[in-house]
């Protein structure tokens, strides 16, 4: 049956060499996509305890994943090769082997019970009731940005999520639209955000950094442009951060502001139905701009936060996020430049 | 007889259009389902093309938001339900009378019915780009961003009405496949002696009967919130959005092994036959893949790991999905156990069937990795899930396919396909297949979420999208090379003989390709290998009879006549319903024509 002696050797050793190869070389792709720093958004360099935790399950199936998938590959080319069409040969007639089928029904209950008892472990670890004394935050899905809530110190904002190292936080998950999903892949895994379900996800950051986010369940047309970052401070940072975020809206300065603050607080410009600034208007549609000009981002994370980038989202918001609920307001030029310029006032 | 209401003539000239529009006849309708099913192959194809050519470079133009998000909606649909599905039906109606020895299917006309129903359910969800737009809110429709208030076009009502009218398809050829399947075998094929592709379709058949009604139950609820103000999904008005989770998983899960069983019992066929030796485990190829049907029921909510489940619900369905893994992997390792000690004939058909084995496992062990809520809320909703459910589908399912049609060929046309050709375009498939997909595990593992028309560049993900763009042109390319040896075979003379390969099942013991009535006399059946027990014992066909008197059901044209009338009724859901009626009064009068029509 099949090549015999040294050609069952040859087909033997150049499938298992082939099937090394491929596997090496997946394993050098996977490493790099998986080791990339800060800055990016790896699901494989955890920054919390709970994905710490959910890696070690991650990592391990991984391997067994990678065995399989070794085992499977070198059989199969083993045998297109040992067997392969020869003249004169005839094909063993076998129906099958009792022993053998009990013995390899054995082997994936195995793989699958190695796997099973530290997942379980970690949904109940992950899963269940943050500490006692967890800091509560509120994350709230629009479309198509995220708005934070601090309901003990008082703070609302959006697309900043300021924490404080080494602090266990439960982010309490809500919607006020369709569904969304909270996903900072170095600090958790993702939870979604139902409209009337108010769901919870906890973990303790272990590292200090910006952690970038993403909206990860299909939300509509901008559902690309739903980006946010959780920033994770020393307790002395943090401090001071949730002093700034307290004190009132600062008040303009210059003459641009000045006007910029008098072209927003007219109805005429729309830009009061929306939003609030804490002393100026409270409109709740649109994230709250009390302290604007100190977040990263704009847009629901799509754009830095520059003047420019803030004046061309002002002038034309739809161009920069398709289906934005932030109409055109028909300003002028030099309208949105005094706005642009009172609202990078307040920090 | 051709004076009776509602028949057609056989002897009578009548236009070969005519003779396709009326056929009851299996074979025909396979041919209709296969060619339409390829055709919307096609489309989809280039609705991926479309897709993954937006994304080739970061902050891609070529197309918008709106638009990608209907073409990677359609896509999906278009794969699943115009494709796949389809091109499973036409095998099963091709094969299922041959292989159980048995003149046609139960119910020929509900056969013609089923396929004028999907043609009509196809069109309509393709055509939705020019009327008002294509369906956007993903397969899945989630609600409530597929309710009024999130999608007021027209576009998710095409999704409920198509995939009411798909639906209702599926399920009037699935409970067609059981009856006959059930009823018509040959004497002495007893259900242990029936080949695993038929028990695969079998599976499938029941798969579809028990999950089809669950989610047509939902599109009508859908229907009815979207345009008749309930508010069966909608939170604002007291509905519950996870309720539509729930309803669309439960059909969707066992939906998927509808997909990929029939490819399971294809190389189930073909490996043996190629490795010229029985297949290594029959029974347990058989249970597995009525475990598998059976576990398909119980693993829905690992759709929804991160939906906050709780503790208890995704420790009970984690262990539920893993367990699929088992019948999984006694089917890899019978395959694998059948090609041990062959000799293997490594034909074009034995390419597809092999490659099937590498890339479905692949898709699989991702899947079992997934099962895990560990990994899962880290891949949900990236292109790691991307990558796993196109190494299933087109690792899996596609490859399978083609692993059919060159199997089949000379059977349905008498004709080989090219092997050159077919060899060529298989290596440049699957060279495109990897190249697309395996770079979607590492999109996956470094954060890319799936469903987003566009990204950033210098978050690491340019490179492999580049190059899963660039993978998904070779594929296309390969496919291209199959449709240039299809249309160069079909000018070929008729040369395949009863058997070319050396098959052991009844479809090989019928002239290629077979007569209308299928087999001059009944064949009797000894052994699960039928053709080989009668080599091996020197039993020799009977003879042709010199007077054949055979039945066979006469065409019809009340099939097409009931699915114009359900056709009707679903363009009246989506403009107005007066329409509706109408369709109704056109089903009436075709259930009517029907149940009077003479079967003489």
């Amino acid at each position: 049956m099949g090549r015999s002696g040294p050609g069952r050797i040859i087909a033997l050793v150049v499938s298992l060499g082939i099937t090394l190869a491929v596997t090496a070389i997946l394993y050098y792709w996977f490493r790099e996509s998986a080791v990339l720093g800060s800055d990016f958004m790896s699901t494989m360099e955890p920054a919390s305890d709970n994905a710490d935790t959910i890696q070690d399950v991650y990592i391990l199936i991984f391997w067994l994943a990678g065995a399989v998938f070794v085992g499977v590959l070198a059989l199969t080319l083993a045998f297109s090769l040992m067997f392969k069409e020869q003249e004169g040969v005839e094909a063993v007639q076998t129906h099958g082997n009792s022993r053998l089928e009990i013995l390899w029904t054995f082997i994936p209950v195995i793989i699958v019970v190695i796997m099973a008892v530290p997942t379980f472990d970690a949904i109940v670890q992950t899963e269940g009731d943050a500490p006692e004394g967890a800091h509560e935050v509120t994350a709230i899905g629009h479309q198509w940005w995220f708005e934070f809530e601090y309901p003990e110190e008082g703070i609302v904002t959006a697309t900043d999520l300021h924490l404080q190292v080494g602090q266990p936080v439960q982010v309490s998950l809500l919607s006020d639209d369709v569904i969304h999903s909270f996903w900072v892949p170095r600090l958790m895994g993702k939870k979604d955000m139902m409209p009337g379900h108010e769901n919870q996800l906890w973990f303790t950051p272990t590292e200090t950094g910006v952690f970038l986010g993403q909206c990860a369940e299909f939300c509509g047309l901008s559902h690309a442009k739903m980006r946010f970052r959780v920033i994770v401070h020393s307790p002395e940072d943090y401090a001071a951060w949730v002093e700034s975020a307290q004190a009132a809206a600062a008040e303009p300065e210059d003459e641009l502001a000045q006007r910029g603050l008098e072209v927003f607080s007219n109805p005429a410009s729309q830009c009061v139905a929306c939003h609030t600034i804490e002393g100026v208007s409270s409109g709740d549609i649109g994230p709250n701009l009390t302290q604007v000009g100190s977040r990263s981002t704009l847009a629901g994370g799509w754009l830095d936060n520059t003047p420019e980038n803030m004046a061309d989202w002002i002038a034309d918001p739809a161009s920069v996020k398709p289906g934005s609920l932030m109409p055109d307001t028909g300003l002028s030029d030099e309208d949105i430049q005094a706005v642009v310029a009172y609202l990078q006032t307040l920090q | 007889m051709a004076t009776a209401v509602g028949t057609v003539g056989q002897t009578t000239e009548q236009s070969k259009i005519w003779g396709w529009m009326t056929t009851v006849d299996h074979k025909k309708i396979a041919a209709l389902y296969g060619v339409t099913g390829f055709f919307f192959f096609l489309v989809g194809g280039v609705e991926a093309l479309l897709v993954r050519t937006q994304l080739a470079v970061p902050e891609g133009t070529v197309i918008d938001a709106d638009l990608y998000n209907q073409l990677f909606s359609t896509h999906a649909l278009t794969m699943i339900f115009l494709a796949i599905m389809p091109l499973g039906a036409s095998f099963f109606n091709y094969f299922i009378p041959l292989q159980i020895g048995a003149r046609d299917v139960a119910f020929p006309r509900l056969n013609a019915l089923g396929y004028w129903m999907y043609l009509s359910g196809g069109v309509m969800l393709t055509l939705s780009f020019f009327f008002g737009g294509a369906p956007d809110g993903g397969w899945f429709g989630y609600a409530p961003l597929s309710s009024e208030a999130f999608s007021p076009g027209r576009n998710m009502d095409y999704y409920t009405v198509s995939l009411l009218i798909l639906g209702t398809s599926s399920l009037i050829s699935s409970l067609n496949f059981i009856v006959t399947i059930i009823n018509m075998r040959a004497p002495g094929m007893t259900m242990m002696r029936l080949p695993v592709y038929m028990w695969m379709t079998l599976v499938v058949a029941f798969l579809l009967v028990l999950s089809l009604p669950v989610i047509t139950v939902g599109l009508i609820q859908l229907y009815f919130d979207r345009n008749f103000g309930t508010s069966f999904f909608v939170p604002a008005t007291g509905g519950d959005p996870i309720l539509w989770q729930h309803i669309f998983w439960i059909f969707g899960h066992p939906e998927v092994y509808v997909l990929i069983l029939p490819s399971m019992g294809i190389v189930s066929e073909v490996i043996p036959v190629m490795s010229r030796k029985p297949l290594f485990g029959y029974a347990a190829i058989v249970f597995a893949g009525a475990a598998i049907g059976v576990l398909g029921f119980g693993v829905w909510s690992h759709h929804m790991f991160t939906t906050g489940l709780g503790t208890v619900p995704q420790v009970v369905f984690s262990a539920s999905t893993m367990a699929i893994g088992i019948p999984t992997g006694i089917k890899i390792f019978n395959w694998l156990g059948t090609m041990y000690g062959g000799n293997i004939r490594f034909n074009t058909a034995m390419y597809f069937a092999v490659g099937f084995i590498a890339l479905f496992t692949i898709g699989g062990i991702s899947g079992v990795m997934h099962a895990s809520p560990a990994v899962d809320t880290q891949h949900q909703d990236t292109y790691f899930v991307v990558a796993h459910i196109h190494y299933v589908l087109f690792g899996g399912a596609i490859m399978g396919i083609f692993s059919g049609i060159y199997y089949w060929f000379p059977k349905i046309t008498g004709r080989f396909l090219d092997e050159s050709l077919g060899k060529l375009s298989f290596w440049i498939m699957f060279i495109g297949m990897n190249a697309t997909f395996f770079p979607m595990h590492f999109l996956g593992v470094s954060g890319m979420p799936r469903r987003i028309y566009t990204y950033e560049s210098g978050l690491g993900w340019d490179t492999w999208n580049l190059v899963a763009t660039i993978g998904s042109y070779v594929l296309a390319f390969g496919v291209l090379i199959f449709l240039i040896n299809f249309f160069k075979t079909m000018r070929q003379p008729q040369t395949a003989p009863d058997n070319p390969w050396g098959g052991s099942t009844l479809e090989w013991a019928t002239t290629s390709p077979p007569p209308e009535h299928n087999f001059d006399v009944i064949p009797e059946v000894r052994d699960r290998d039928p053709l080989w027990y009668n080599r091996d014992h020197g039993i020799e066909p009977t003879p042709r009879p010199e007077h054949m008197h055979i039945h066979m059901p006469p065409p019809s044209y009340f099939p097409l006549v009931l699915a114009g009338g359900v056709a009707l009724i679903g363009l009246g859901l989506l403009t107005h319903l007066g329409v509706a009626v109408a369709g109704a009064l056109v089903v009436v009068y075709g259930v009517w024509g029907w149940a009077l029509e003479p079967t003489e």
